[in-house]
């Protein structure tokens, strides 16, 4: 890892140091605190969260099998579902009934796992919805273009700087229904950051995105960090947590189950055995094939056995 | 020769730049911002009735009746998208119906001493026809209509070029963006209730707008003329030209105006005594149905070659699938 990148994550971190390792752990400066939220899909209790607390100015990421309620969590953070019991803060304000746009508002912007890219949009169109209080988006200011073309101008070079870092800035004059699945989410994280959030929510922001853009991306997302935006993400990739995060937060059937720092994380073995399995730090080639197929074996033996 | 000049002639007339103004509307709740509002009908009943109503009885001056009578469709628009507009699409569609239908039984049987059930109000074109500044009729229109049309054609002008303003303006793209997925325009702070509800007013006060044209070009306003099928007819126009682009439905009603009389003289002409055709397989009684049955196949030959309507972009509508 290159020392700058260390040493921005360690002013980061060092705000983290203190913090206990054990789920719902109190933080120095949290911008988002949760309170016993539940939420219930007919029997499935899909989210059940007793506290939370989500550190300002660092980069926290949400991780956890498929189905362990990260998106859901997402949903009822931002207002997009509204939880069965519980309590949210954002900067010490609850959210108790705030409609989404005005969670959005108040500097909470998240993404959304299956892209919502606007499709007979342009790029550049996308791009300018994101900015915020655009005087033109008054019925009445509209058909005055006069108020309001400054304010484009200024958007529309933000939006292109935007792309060219998102590496879209030769389609920006295409409909973005024409994109790729990767480019896409590009799009849309991009879109998001127009917003000028406090923090920002991924869900699976770099699903489908090439490994070099990817790079580049998380250098992105850092700077936004070390200019004092908060960052949470959700994510599979196990390297991009290792690399990015400064906070790790696992959920699993629901509940939070370990937050810690990722090195520790990794090494968790309640972590391992909810989330990673047992060989995740291995190289399966390192591994003897015979040794494999008798685990396997030993495996599907005990299995039998719990069946009968 | 005339057979083109009458069907002309119609595609122009006061009935016809209504059903503009109507559709225009509709090319903002539908085209624009993906409201399904089947009432339209309505909004020029409010317009059409409310003008009149306030001249004959409440002896209002004309302009401040014309702008009572956008204040109550606006008032229509609140009461339709208040409680459904938070709610999924179809809410607002079976809403709208059956707040329209309300809308013509009441005009049709309720407060007879003001609306006169099925004989309407007539008597409130007079302030509008001093105004008149034509000293006679010209090319077939009688002067009196030659004033409406004018004056109809002059506001379809002023509203268009409002609303192509308006839709190349940051509020017309935040609409564009709610008809393909509000939740994301949600996720970027914006009041999507709002919007749809100004869209919503909007297009409604643009309606009632063709209520007026409609009833001054007629001289009179009755229940009939505000059922189902003039919305659906509105509808029609709109999706002919192609939504969601400024000028079609205005293409899309003169075209659909021209061919209703076109049929209708042609089918007159080539029945009865005498034409060619038999009185056992369409006599002249039957042609005014008939022609609403070959402008449906034509319709339906258009939408199959053409889906996106006489404007559309067909590039946007591939785009849907992705
Ligand atoms: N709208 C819904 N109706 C019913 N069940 C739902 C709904 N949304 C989510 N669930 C269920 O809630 C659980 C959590 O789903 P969620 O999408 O939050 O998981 P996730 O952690 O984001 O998974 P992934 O990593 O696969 O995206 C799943 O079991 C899912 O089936
Ligand atoms: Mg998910």
């Amino acid at each position: 890892m290159p020392a700058d990148l260390e040493k921005s994550r360690g002013a980061a971190a060092a705000a983290l140091a203190d913090v206990a390792h054990e789920p719902g752990a109190a933080k120095p400066d949290p911008i988002v605190v949760v309170d016993n939220i539940t939420r219930q899909f007919g029997g499935l209790k899909a989210v059940d969260v007793g506290h939370l607390e989500i550190q300002r100015g660092v980069i926290t990421a949400l991780i956890g099998p498929n189905g362990a309620g990260k998106t859901t969590f997402f949903n009822l953070l931002t207002g997009f579902d509204t939880p069965d019991t519980g309590e949210r803060y954002l900067n010490g304000k609850s959210l108790k009934r705030v409609a989404a746009y005005k969670v959005a508002k108040l500097g909470m912007v998240r993404t959304f796992q299956l892209t919502k890219v606007l499709s007979k949009l342009t790029v550049l169109e996308n791009m300018r919805l994101g900015a915020t209080s655009q005087l033109g988006e008054r019925f009445w200011a509209g058909p005055l273009a006069f108020l309001w073309s400054g304010q484009e101008k200024a958007n529309t070079e933000r939006a292109r700087e935007l792309l060219r870092r998102f590496k879209l800035d030769a389609k920006e004059n295409d409909f973005a229904g024409s994109l790729s699945g990767g480019q896409r989410k590009l799009l849309e994280m991009a879109r998001a950051l127009m917003v000028e959030p406090e923090l920002v929510m991924l869900d699976e922001p770099m699903a489908g995105v090439n490994p070099a853009l990817k790079q580049s991306l998380l250098g992105h997302v850092k700077s936004l960090r070390d200019e004092g935006m908060t960052v949470l993400f959700v994510e599979h990739d196990m390297d991009m947590v290792r690399d990015i995060s400064d906070w790790v937060v696992v959920m699993a059937a629901g509940a939070v189950i370990a937050e810690g720092p990722p090195h520790s994380i990794m090494s968790d073995q309640r972590v391992i055995d909810a989330y990673l399995g047992a060989h995740h730090d291995t190289d399966i080639s390192d591994l003897d094939p015979e040794e494999i197929l008798a685990e396997a074996e030993a495996e599907i033996e005990a299995e039998k056995e719990g069946n009968a | 020769m005339d057979l083109l000049t009458n069907a002309l002639h119609d595609a122009f007339a006061p009935i016809a730049i209504s059903y503009v103004l109507a559709a225009i509307g509709l090319n903002i709740h539908y085209g624009y911002t993906g409201l399904l509002n089947f009432g339209q009908a309505a909004f020029a009943a409010v317009g059409a009735y409310g003008m009149a109503v306030l001249i004959v009885s409440f002896d209002v001056p004309l302009v401040p009746a014309l702008l009572l009578a956008l204040v109550g469709a606006v008032l229509l628009a609140l009461v339709m998208g208040l409680p459904t507009l938070r709610l999924r699409a179809d809410y607002l569609a079976i809403v709208t119906i059956a707040v329209a239908e309300i809308a013509r039984l009441i005009f049709s049987t309720s407060f007879k001493q003001y609306f006169n059930a099925r004989d309407g109000v007539q008597g409130f074109t007079a302030d509008f026809r001093d105004l008149n500044p034509y000293g006679e009729g010209a090319i077939g229109f009688s002067r009196n209509d030659l004033w409406v049309i004018t004056v109809g054609w002059l506001l379809v002008a002023l509203v268009l070029a409002f609303v192509f303003l308006l839709m190349r303006s940051p509020w017309g793209r935040v609409l564009k963006s709610i008809r393909e997925d509000e939740d994301a325009v949600r996720s970027l702070g914006k009041n999507v209730y709002s919007y749809k509800l100004q869209a919503l007013i909007l297009g409604g006060v643009i309606g009632a707008l063709g209520g007026f044209v409609g009833a001054l070009g007629k001289g009179s306003v009755q229940p009939d003329s505000f059922n189902t099928d003039f919305t659906f007819i509105a509808f029609t126009m709109l999706i002919l030209g192609g939504a969601a682009r400024v000028m079609s439905p205005v293409v899309g009603a003169v075209l659909f105006w021209f061919l209703l009389t076109f049929m209708d003289v042609l089918l007159k002409r080539i029945t009865g005594d005498g034409g060619f055709v038999p009185g056992w397989l369409l006599n002249p009684d039957q042609t005014g149905n008939v022609r609403f049955m070959i402008v449906g196949l034509v319709l339906m030959l258009l939408m199959i070659f053409r889906p996106q309507g006489i404007f559309g972009d067909k590039k946007e509508l591939a785009i849907d699938a992705r």
